[in-house]
């Protein structure tokens, strides 16, 4: 067999919470055997191929139950690639279907690059040599797409942990290297064993502690990312409260309440939900405010969906048409507030102002929220609104720090058992590659720069 | 005017550390070759640092040896003192440097070119590469002399456009005085080669009986049969000493007092130096917080007092590097023999080559060696024997030889240079190498000679020297595999005491025994039947591979991969432009580089793990087209 085994999320949540894992390749068995209990009492190998099979997903290190679901097993060359496929069908919501690739991956498959399979069933000869240009497009696009979301993560809190291990790690690195490629001529680049192993050890623990906090949900909170907008006084921190059926954010009749991001979260029929409050966006000579106003405008442009109030009252000011601007390319819902006040607004002159769909509401009233809410679960099943997406970044960020913390562990090992130097470096080397993967540098460049940077280097 | 000189197979310029291994390969592999240098006293010119080797570069001259190349036999004749490094630092980087008798490197290389059947010396100042359309036909030496031959190998060193540097002034010149080559440098660009500039630097050189010994260092040889070559033996070297000393704040401020007299440090001279070569006040600069720099004195051979200051690399003028030096503890009353000077010169930008070193828009030229915008002269070395490899199999219609990063730090420095490129002059790291456990200097003869046997340069002595080393090692492995310690021994016992390691329950075999992280090899010597008949070198290559198993086979699944993706071909000819979907800087990077591989090509920088999925799908499309019957794409 010429490829590896890889695995993915192959299509976004549906209706009803259904979202399918699929697994490529010869070692796709094997892997699916290690985290499936079918009720039946078969083996995987038993099954018949392209059939459904009900049972159970278990995390393979801990044994607990993750998920029930629906496994199939197509078997080479009748699939998508040609290879042995095996796709299980999760069913209850985000996080289980999370789990169940993360379950997947630590068995041993490798998570699948942007438009992978895609690429397999080409060059395995099933899909049609007119379609290579196609092939070629979804490649493109999958990997466009990936990489918005990377750079919308690169200023979330999870890029600059990545980024901050690498640069401890780059910089053990290049201590080893200095070391070793240049003895003897700069003394301050010496490193014991000891220093070394306390550098390397400092690193792994944070990374440890960062992944463990990870699974109790911090920052690795999944859901889809919904921020309310619009300008000062509009009623969004009244939405914000509505919608939670709490007081949690500050209601008041002067405009510029809200000074920053309130984030809380919330289930909105098996949608995990981060709903965000956000300062009212005008010009404002406040110093303050201007910050909150900034932030506002951020968090705009890493939502996954804008909720865009508007006030029946006043209607459509200049402040409004400055919003309306700003999300011109996001995917959006206009909330006409204050109904209540007005009675029955103009929808259809709304839409054509907005170019977005737009009802009416009262947050005080708590009329209108149930359409708003099911308006944003129509958009997550109809696929509008991926929330896959982020989680699969998510997936390979902590799929990356894992292989890094492992390899950071044998190179510990390694310091323990008195290897050289040589070989510590090795598996070290590992830890930076494998968070590499996902910057996109490469190892040798970055030592060396640090290197000559930090040390006098030179004949 | 221009004469007929005669025909060769293989003209190679230049008779510097490429050039010599270039024209000593061609000519054993039996092609008729003639060597042209500027002067016959640059012949093996050491133009830096009296030292071969270090780390990378010791692990080069080895690989070069195991090929049948010369470099590593003529050091170890002619070396006055030899060194481990990294001993402590573990097996993959451990390495040998010598400090080298300058004179008698070069009198000893030119016996062996002079010696060589096949191959003509000559001097001669080459001013044209003679071309005929897209091939390289011959040379114009300045005197008017027309060479012949179908190959042209360039290994002209920092010759070509060649500026000296010291302090305000500076001069057209080669190294050490000798000639530069002008008018050379200027026909290939005509020719559209695409050049570089490149600098670098060298220390003053010291009167030894101007030193104060008493007020250093002493930094003694290590004793023992060291040598570069698998067939060096008993040579009975000298062990000369070289000498530390440091800098002080005195010798910071005058340097500092005095950097508005460099044209280098004020940038008028625009030449890209090697980071990792840095002048003195470059040093002084940069590391302001440093109080004081090594300073080590080497001698550069028996017969003269020349000494080389090494950390000393400077392009004030000669004034101020005295004023400089005298601040030195120890070097108070030193004398100069000759000021340390910058060199700028022209290189050839290195991806315009295959990795045959063939260029790619000229057949029959090669280049090697600085030129190709290296530093060092372990690296020319290697070069020169790929060329002069190369070049004559070309004469001789063979198919080219070249060398993976998995097998050869020679792979690793082509590779680097030919696909990725280099913006300072390369110098080869361990660091650079992926596989670096597999690729050590103690096992450059099981990695290549045969190879180079196959190519036709490893001599029937040295066959059977590797054919028997070969077999002891696999012999000795068995063994140690095979053989069991009982627990009942009572010198296993008291060794296991000794080193606070577990005692034994079951009979286990002295592989398993030797892998206990806190025993080493000449623990289980003294305790395994007739190690005393083995061979050290035997005896270290089987501990090596067996202690560090795990991670040597770690690293042969990684060559695995990385080999997968080598032998996917790419074919030539491809238009990079008309594929859809590679993003525009790909595109350009491919059709510059043209890799053959797809490993290549995913290590240009520039092309994203999605542009080589592209191009796997355009690859495949292009051959099912072809077997459907030749549709144009
Ligand atoms: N009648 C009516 N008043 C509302 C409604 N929603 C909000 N208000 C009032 O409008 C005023 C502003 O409400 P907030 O929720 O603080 O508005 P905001 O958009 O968060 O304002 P800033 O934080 O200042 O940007 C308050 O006095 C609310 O009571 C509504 O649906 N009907
Ligand atoms: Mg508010």
């Amino acid at each position: 067999m010429e490829f590896d085994t890889i695995a993915a999320i192959s299509t976004p949540l549906g209706e009803g919470g259904i979202g399918i894992v699929r697994i490529s390749g010869p070692d796709a068995l094997s892997i699916a055997e290690k985290i499936f209990n079918p009720k039946v009492k078969k083996n995987i190998r038993e099954l018949k191929s392209h059939t459904l099979t009900l049972g159970n997903v278990v995390c393979p290190n801990t044994g607990e139950v993750i998920d029930e679901v629906l496994l199939s097993v197509m078997l080479s060359p009748r699939s998508f690639t040609k290879e042995d496929v095996v796709e299980i069908n999760c069913h209850g919501g985000i996080m289980p279907l999370k789990r169940t690739l993360e379950a997947v991956l630590d068995a041993g498959a490798r998570l699948a690059q942007p438009g992978e399979f895609t690429k397999r069933a080409f060059l395995n000869g099933r899909i049609d040599l007119a379609q290579a240009e196609a092939v070629i497009d979804v490649i493109r696009a999958k990997t466009e797409e990936g990489l918005k979301v990377a750079v919308g993560n690169l200023e979330g809190s999870l890029s600059r942990k990545i980024k901050k291990y690498m640069d401890g790690i780059t910089d053990i690195l290049a201590r080893i290297e200095a070391n070793i490629d240049f003895p003897e001529e700069d003394p301050e680049a010496f490193i014991s064993r000891d220093e070394l192993y306390e550098m390397i050890g400092e690193i792994a623990k944070e990374i440890e502690e960062f992944l463990r906090e990870g699974e109790r949900g911090k920052i690795f909170r999944e859901g889809l990312k919904v921020v309310i907008a619009g300008k000062p006084n509009v009623g969004k921190s009244s939405l914000l409260n509505a919608l939670l059926k709490e007081k949690r954010a500050i209601v008041t009749d002067i405009p510029g309440t809200t000074r920053d991001i309130i984030e809380e979260m919330l289930n909105m029929g098996g949608i995990p939900v981060r709903i965000i409050d956000t300062a009212g966006i005008r010009k404002s000579r406040d110093k303050v405010e201007r910050i909150g106003v900034r932030r506002s405008e951020k968090s705009i442009e890493e939502a996954d969906l804008v909720l865009l109030v508007l006030d029946a009252v006043t209607g459509i000011e200049k402040e409004d048409e400055v919003i309306i601007e700003k999300v011109k390319d996001k995917e959006c819902i206009v909330l006409i507030n204050k109904t209540d006040i007005t009675g029955k607004v103009n929808i259809p002159f709304y839409e054509k102002a907005t170019g977005k769909e737009c009802i009416g509401i009262s947050a005080k009233k708590g009329i209108g929220l149930k359409e708003v809410e099911e308006k944003i679960k129509e958009r997550v099943f109809k696929g509008e609104i991926n929330t896959t997406r982020p989680l699969i970044t998510r997936v390979r960020h902590e799929q990356a720090l894992k292989k890094a913390l492992a390899s950071l562990n044998e190179s510990l090992e390694a310091c323990r058992d008195g290897l050289p130097l040589d070989i510590i470096a090795i598996d070290v080397r590992e830890a930076w590659e494998a968070l590499g993967e996902i910057t996109g540098d490469k190892v040798e460049e970055e030592i060396l720069n640090r290197i000559f940077e930090e040390f006098c280097i030179g004949k | 005017m221009p004469y007929n000189a005669g025909k060769f197979d293989v003209i190679v310029i230049g008779a510097g550390h490429a050039g010599i291994e270039a024209a000593l390969a061609s000519a054993r592999l039996g092609c008729k070759t003639l060597c042209l240098t500027v002067s016959m006293d640059a012949v093996a010119l050491m133009p830096c640092n009296p030292a071969v080797g270090g780390p990378g570069k010791s692990h080069l001259v080895r690989e070069v040896d195991a090929l049948g190349g010369q470099m590593a036999l003529s050091a170890d004749r002619t070396y006055i003192q030899m060194r481990i490094l990294n001993t402590g630092k573990g097996p993959a980087v451990r390495a040998l440097r010598c400090q080298s008798d300058k004179k008698l490197y070069q009198a000893e290389m030119l016996r062996v070119l002079q010696q060589q059947k096949n191959l003509m010396v000559k001097q001669a100042l080459v001013e044209e590469i003679i071309l005929k359309g897209t091939r390289v036909e011959g040379v114009l030496t300045q005197t008017g002399a027309l060479y012949w031959a179908p190959v042209v190998i360039l290994a002209s060193g920092t010759y070509l456009g060649g500026r000296v540097i010291i302090g305000e002034l500076n001069y057209s010149s080669g190294p050490s005085g000798f000639f530069p080559s002008n008018k050379l440098p200027q026909q290939m660009k005509a020719n559209g080669i695409k050049m570089v500039r490149f600098s670098t630097g060298t220390p003053p050189r010291v009167d030894k009986n101007t030193v104060d010994f008493s007020a250093m260092t002493e930094q003694k040889g290590d004793e023992g049969e060291l040598y570069f070559s698998y067939m060096s033996e008993n040579l009975n070297r000298p062990n000369v000493s070289c000498w530390l000393t440091y800098t002080n704040e005195r010798t910071h401020k005058i340097i500092k007092d005095n950097l508005h007299k460099s044209l280098l440090f004020s940038g008028e001279i625009k030449g890209v130096g090697p980071r990792y070569c840095p002048s003195i006040e470059d040093k002084v600069v940069r590391f302001a917080d440093k109080e004081s720099h090594q300073i080590f004195l080497e001698p550069e051979g028996l017969g003269t007092a020349e000494m080389y200051v090494q950390g000393m690399s400077t392009s004030l003028p000669e004034d101020v590097q005295l004023e400089i030096l005298r601040s030195i503890k120890g070097l108070e009353r030193v004398e100069i023999i000759r000021p340390g000077y910058s060199i700028e010169y022209d290189c050839l930008v290195p991806t315009q080559l295959y990795p045959t070193l063939e260029h790619k828009q000229i057949e029959g030229f090669f280049s090697a060696g600085q030129v190709n915008g290296t530093s060092g002269y372990e690296e020319a070395a290697a070069q020169g024997i790929v060329a002069g490899i190369n070049g004559a199999r070309k004469v001789l219609g063979e198919e080219p030889v070249t060398f993976l990063r998995s097998e050869a730090y020679i792979g690793v420095l082509i590779d680097d240079l030919v696909i990725k490129g280099t913006n300072e002059p390369y110098r080869i790291l361990t660091s650079r190498a992926e596989y670096r456990l597999l690729l050590r200097q103690d096992n450059a003869d099981l990695r290549l000679t045969e190879k180079g046997r196959k190519i036709g340069l490893v001599s029937d002595e040295r066959y059977e020297k590797y054919l028997k080393r070969k077999k002891m090692i696999e012999e000795e492995m068995e063994k140690l595999k095979t053989h069991r310690v009982k627990p009942g021994d009572e010198r296993v016992k008291m060794l296991l005491q000794k080193k606070g390691s577990a005692p034994i329950k079951n009979s286990i075999t002295y592989a398993e025994l030797l892998k206990r992280p806190e025993l080493d090899y000449r623990d289980v010597l003294e305790i395994l039947p007739k190690a005393e008949d083995v061979p050290k070198d035997v005896l270290e290559q089987v501990w090596i591979e067996l202690k560090y198993e795990g991670y040597i086979k770690k690293q042969l699944a990684q060559v695995e991969r990385f080999k997968k993706m080598e032998d996917k071909k790419i074919p030539d000819g491809i238009s990079y432009r008309d594929i859809n979907g590679l993003r525009n800087e790909a595109k350009e990077k491919l059709e510059e580089i043209r890799p053959k591989t797809l490993g290549q090509a995913s290590r240009i920088s520039g092309v994203s793990p999605a542009d080589i999925s592209v191009l796997m799908i355009y690859l495949e499309q292009k051959r099912r087209n072809e077997k459907k019957g030749g549709v144009n794409e």
